[in-house]
């Protein structure tokens, strides 16, 4: 058992070694297409497993994510962009004092960015997680399009559906990363602890959970405005990453991208949202192609925007058809089942030899 | 010392008026049966007592304390837990987890503590664990403690469930129906083990049943309820031979009667 124990620690520390080897030789020497897909699949991660808390492991429908990462996204740039950056791009309406005078570091504004949805989290989830029944999903989803609309007619302090361009590029691999991997050890801890078996009752049986003690809405809002801190610093990595953000790249559709993660990658399954949170900012690249005007055999084919997202709906349903439990169930990754796997091969092999 | 006082409580649903004027004072340490034919109320009163149906009249007082309009964590807390006649488990978790949620109720580090994974948190997950395994032992599921509860055969449920209500350290448990499903000899072991738990933990106990062997067996006071109206109330021998009793079960349970 002491053995296992210092094989494990050894484990964690040999993975952290190599994880940071490869962040900084992947930051050093990879090109800038490689880097953006690196640094959009750490934040697809962040926001699938956030999501994940409150869809998975809690039971409770949101479909707000991309609300939260708007907030994120603009309360971020805000406080991180420079003063002159703000004055060309407010050329309409100036922006209001004092967000027009402050430019505090990338960090602080991610935290704000994660507070700041936190609270907006508690706001919108309290009344409604206090009702018995699923209004969750169409507050959420009612709660993202205001935001959305609010955004685009806040002239001077979102600069409306122009949008904030020009950002500059703070998130690198050691944010982007440097969060997933923060993001996934506290929410895994979280759902392992008591704590986190609370939320997994609710989700199996609320009538038995209440009786068995548990707070149900103490509960549900905690999942719910974790899940929202780090949609905010999901959407703040996200905005400095793509350099611009506005309103409307904040709308279902972005809500829809986070929803697949997790259905896909398994209700409940942290390792299932990692893989799969990974797998889509690959392959939302890759299959870049298909939008593009296409030459197939002599026949010209325009090129279709949002065929990718139709790709995607479509492997969602065979996910949800066939594998009725995502790709990975809730089944997860552990340090044992890692050790496990290498004391095996490394058996194999002196057996082998 | 009187634990827990159901004053004249009454309940409708729409029109239907499932519990009528239900009165029960309850001394503490005792061992009441609640029995009746379907539709009678029996669970309904369970529900108003762990605070999940409000009465439409009348006042429930725990030791003392009013808990009529109390949220049912609070009422859990405070003391009186129970299982379900329809089986509740957390089917998808395991056994172990089943039980350790229980506890949940007496956790005393914050959520940051827990998911920071502080000695001082980490001390209390193992504090839980072990009094989980204590009850699970208790309840001879001990082997099965990483099995998913929904798994269980339907008697080892029961049990569970029993392992799991005495996991938030009740002072009045109310079982329902605890015996259904079980064959003659699990049923017998289970009145023993009703008992047994009894005595040790120091419970009263609110015993549902379908099965007159086992309430007649174990309850020192029973209560009948007949269309929500408590018709009979008395020890095993008198309700027995009550009139009214023999007329509710009529056919059913004559043999009893
Ligand atoms: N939530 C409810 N809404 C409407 N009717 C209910 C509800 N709960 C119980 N009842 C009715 O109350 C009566 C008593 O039910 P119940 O307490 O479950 O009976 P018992 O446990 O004695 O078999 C039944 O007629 C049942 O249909
Ligand atoms: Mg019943």
């Amino acid at each position: 058992m002491k053995g296992k124990k210092k094989d494990y620690l050894l484990l964690k520390i040999a993975t952290i070694f190599l994880v940071i080897l490869f962040l900084f030789i992947a930051q050093r020497s990879f090109d800038a297409y490689i880097l953006r897909i690196l640094n959009l699949s750490g934040i697809y991660v962040i926001l699938g497993v956030s999501l994940n808390l409150i869809n998975g492991f809690t039971g409770q429908f949101s479909l707000g994510h991309a609300g939260f990462m708007a907030i994120g996204a603009y309360a971020s740039a805000l406080l991180y962009m420079s003063p002159e950056l703000k004055e060309v791009n407010y050329f309409i309406a100036p922006l209001i004092w004092p967000f027009s005078v402050i430019q505090v570091p990338f960090v602080f504004s991610l935290i704000f960015a994660g507070l700041l949805s936190a609270g907006v989290g508690f706001l919108v989830g309290a009344p409604c997680l206090r009702l018995k029944g699923d209004y969750l999903a169409i507050v959420t989803f009612g709660f993202s399009e205001i935001i959305r609309v609010l955004f685009n007619n806040l002239q001077s302090i979102t600069n409306g559906p122009l949008g904030l361009k020009g950002l500059p590029t703070y998130t690198n691999l050691w944010w982007s990363w440097g969060i997933a991997i923060f993001t996934i050890w506290f929410i895994k801890n979280l759902v392992n602890s008591s704590y986190g078996r609370a939320l997994k009752s609710i989700r199996e049986d609320e009538v038995a959970a209440e009786a068995m003690g548990v707070n149900l809405f103490y509960h549900k809002v905690l999942s719910f405005v974790v899940g929202a801190f780090f949609a905010g610093i999901g959407g703040a990595l996200l905005g400095s990453l793509l350099m611009t953000i506005d309103p409307n790249s904040f709308g279902f559709a972005m809500t829809f991208q986070i929803i697949i993660i997790v259905i896909v990658g398994g209700l409940g399954s942290i390792a299932g949202s990692v893989i799969v949170g990974i797998l889509f900012a690959i392959l939302m690249e890759v299959l870049r192609a298909v939008e593009s005007p296409m030459n197939i055999l002599g026949l010209k084919i325009p090129g279709i925007p949002g065929m990718r997202m139709l790709i995607f709906s479509i492997l969602l349903m065979i996910v949800v058809l066939f594998f009725q439990q995502g790709l990975m169930g809730t089944r997860e990754w552990s340090w044992e089942w890692l050790h496990h796997k290498l004391t095996r091969t490394k058996k194999e092999l002196e057996e082998g030899s | 010392m009187s634990i827990l006082k159901a004053d004249h409580l009454t309940i409708r649903f729409g029109g239907l008026t499932a519990v009528s004027d239900f009165y029960l004072d309850l001394e503490e340490g005792e061992l009441v049966g609640l029995i009746g034919p379907n539709g009678a109320g029996k669970t309904t009163v369970f529900n108003m007592i762990t605070g999940v149906y409000h009465p439409t009249q009348g006042e429930i007082y725990f030791r003392d304390q009013k808990i009529t309009r109390q949220s049912v964590d609070k009422i859990t807390a405070l003391g009186i837990a129970r299982t379900f006649q329809n089986i509740r488990l957390f089917a998808n978790l395991s056994v172990i987890e089943n039980v350790m949620i229980a506890c949940h109720l007496r956790i005393k580090s914050s959520v940051l503590s827990a998911a920071f994974g502080l000695p001082s948190y980490l001390q209390e997950e193992n504090y839980i664990r072990e009094e989980a395994e204590k009850l699970l032992k208790e309840v001879k599921l001990e082997n099965f403690k990483n099995y998913v509860a929904g798994g269980l055969p339907y008697g080892e449920q029961r049990k569970l469930e029993i392992a799991r209500a005495l996991a938030t350290h009740p002072k009045l448990l109310l079982l329902d129906e605890p015996a259904a499903g079980m064959n003659p000899q699990e049923t017998k072991e289970l009145m023993a083990f009703i008992l047994e738990i009894q005595e040790k933990y120091k419970l009263t106990i609110i015993l549902i049943e379908h099965d007159m062997k086992v309430v007649m067996g174990i309850c020192k006071r029973i209560l009948v309820l007949d269309y929500g109206k408590t018709i009979a109330e008395g020890n095993p021998e008198e309700i027995q031979h009550n009139p009214e009793v023999i007329k509710a079960y009529l056919g059913v349970e004559a043999n009893y009667a």
